[in-house]
């Protein structure tokens, strides 16, 4: 079984918006027509996303980190929101376990917002139906596309590498082994959704020097004492062979 | 929770009218056994038209939270998985069983189904009303569960959610059976007014106990298991929106804590105390006007029930949101 998920490493996330811009402008030139924007240039612009990039900050001054945290659709396995769909416009792949929304069938009743706890779907005020990530379905497999560009919009813009995609079911994969190596791991556990999409954890390069290390343990000299100094009265090799 | 008033309405004026069918089924048990006097046809056939008017109001209002109304056909599809699925079931058919009990008493239409001897139990009205009442539970309990089935919404995962919409649906239900019926048949006012005071105070007993139990909420989500971040110190600087957005729409009600507390007392006083005050001052002075009064307190706390119902609850996706 295939599950496609994104895995989003926060220790290199810059917070740039670059993943959001790129979503959006894919997605908004689609097939599944435009995402709506509302007052574009009003002082209070708002619209649809897929994706949007948030900024937490994190412990007391001074000792502050800042944590950029991009958040879309997780693509749970179990997924909240599929079930209390009373159309079945929400529904997750069996093929590859992307969570889509058929556009033409859902009502717009918003019961799947309020299933999802993480606050991923997102109802188009123009086109009245529920949106979400596709994780880019009509790009991944679009064979027109050179195969290093069927990757979601996300993935191919983020300029630090940020966002891996793949199959986490796969234990090759590259996803499979970050979140395996690097620790990864999902939002909101406790409500045992298995979110598919993962997120690196911080962290901190560090390496740590003991004292000793910086002397030579295994130096001759100090292990068995000085060399013995020369005698300088006694005869020497040369001395004896300098006839 | 942003508190949508077309599910307020939805949810109040079909629980009034699956409560006020469930009080005429009750006097037709009742005057079957021979322990109430059974009222005329016309009286049940205008009161089922009453009920069924509730729920028609009921539905028309359901349709203004969709955004899609004109494919609102769809809905029924997944009742296998999805609760709201079901009450799009249920409350149609429910509706179609009010309308034909109500009419067949109207008609005088009733042979009884077991044979010229059999006890009144085999009435045609009163095997219809019996799948009413079943339709009737059925939907309280559709309703109740779109709200109880969400179980990170931990505020409403529990079941008094679905025992709070039957207890709430019926009081009212009751207390309008109480009126209706002081015009109508004088003699059943007592007997209406007394179950209506009797499931108003059972439904202030387990709102109560909801009450006390969301008090005393611990939330399984923090913003640490939300976005992972094990510390204890986050701060939330941005939110990915400037101008808002539909999480920050949909899941807050926008009001203050102190606005959300009054509207707990408003109708902690306007659905409880107040219309039983009214029904009991109504009921001794076979006054109309008073169980009117009763009857209108009543919904209009209800609807602020229903209103605290939604903002109360927190939903774990306004952990990502921290500065609304």
């Amino acid at each position: 079984m295939t599950q496609l998920a994104l895995v989003i490493d926060l220790n290199v996330c810059v917070g740039c918006h670059a993943c959001v811009t790129n979503c959006k402008q894919w997605n908004t030139s689609g097939s599944a027509g435009p995402l709506v924007d509302e007052r574009p240039y009003g002082k209070d612009p708002t619209g649809t996303f897929f994706n949007r990039v948030q900024t937490f900050e994190v412990g007391e001054f001074p000792h502050t980190e800042t944590v950029h945290f991009p958040k879309s659709c997780l693509h749970c396995e179990d997924p909240p929101c599929v079930p209390v769909c009373p159309t079945g416009a929400s529904y997750k792949r069996k093929e590859d376990g992307i969570v889509l929304v058929d556009y033409d069938k859902c009502i717009g009743c918003k019961y799947c917002t309020w299933a999802c706890p993480y606050g991923a779907r997102e109802i188009d005020e123009k086109q009245q139906v529920m949106k979400k990530c596709t994780l880019c379905v009509d790009r991944i497999y679009d064979e027109t596309l050179p195969e290093a560009e069927r990757k979601p919009a996300c993935v191919l813009a983020c300029p630090t590498s940020a966002r891996l995609f793949g199959d986490v079911h796969d234990p090759e994969s590259e996803v499979s082994a970050a979140i395996r190596e690097q620790g990864g791991y999902p939002l909101m556990p406790e409500w045992g959704t298995q979110p598919s999409n993962h997120y690196l954890p911080r962290r901190k390069t560090k390496m740590k020097i003991h004292k000793d290390e910086l002397v030579r343990t295994d130096n001759p000299l100090k292990k068995e004492g000085h060399l013995p100094k020369v005698d300088e009265n006694e005869n020497f090799l040369e001395d004896t062979a300098s006839w | 929770m942003h508190p949508a008033f077309s599910v307020i309405f939805l949810t109040t004026l079909i629980g009034a009218g699956q409560g006020l069918f469930l009080a005429l089924m009750t006097v037709q048990a009742y005057a079957d056994i021979g322990a109430l006097p059974l009222p005329a046809g016309s009286y049940f056939g205008a009161n089922s038209m009453i009920a069924l008017a509730l729920l028609v109001a009921g539905l028309v209002a359901s349709f203004f939270h969709l955004g899609r109304p004109e494919r609102a056909w769809r809905s029924a599809a997944m009742w296998r998985t999805s609760w709201l699925s079901r009450e799009v079931i249920v409350l149609p058919i429910f509706m179609g069983l009010v309308f034909v009990y109500g009419l067949l008493h109207y008609l005088g239409y009733n042979p009884n189904l077991f044979g010229e001897n059999a006890p009144p139990q085999g009435e045609l009205t009163y095997l219809v009303g019996l799948l009413g009442v079943i339709a009737a539970f059925a939907l309280f309990i559709c309703t109740g569960m779109i709200y109880g089935c969400l179980k990170f919404l931990q505020e409403w995962s529990t079941p008094l959610t679905p025992i709070n919409y039957t207890l709430f649906g019926i009081a009212s239900g009751f207390t309008l059976a109480t009126v209706l019926t002081a015009g109508m048949a004088p003699e059943l006012v007592k007997f209406y007014g007394g179950w209506a005071i009797a499931f108003t105070v059972l439904a202030f007993f387990t709102r109560g106990a909801s009450l006390i139990r969301n008090q005393r909420i611990k939330h399984r989500s923090t913003l640490a298991s939300a976005i992972g971040v094990r510390h204890a110190q986050i701060q939330q600087k941005a939110q990915g929106a400037m101008g808002g957005s539909f999480n920050t729409r949909e899941y807050f009600h926008g009001k203050t804590a102190a606005f959300l507390k009054s509207i707990k007392w408003v109708f902690l006083v306007l659905v409880f105390p107040l219309p039983i005050l009214l029904l009991v001052l109504g009921l001794q002075n076979d006054s109309g006007a008073l169980l009117g009064l009763a009857f209108v307190t009543q919904y209009v706390g209800l609807l602020a029930e229903r209103w605290f119902f939604f903002a109360q609850a927190k939903h774990p996706q306004n952990l990502y949101y921290q500065t609304i």
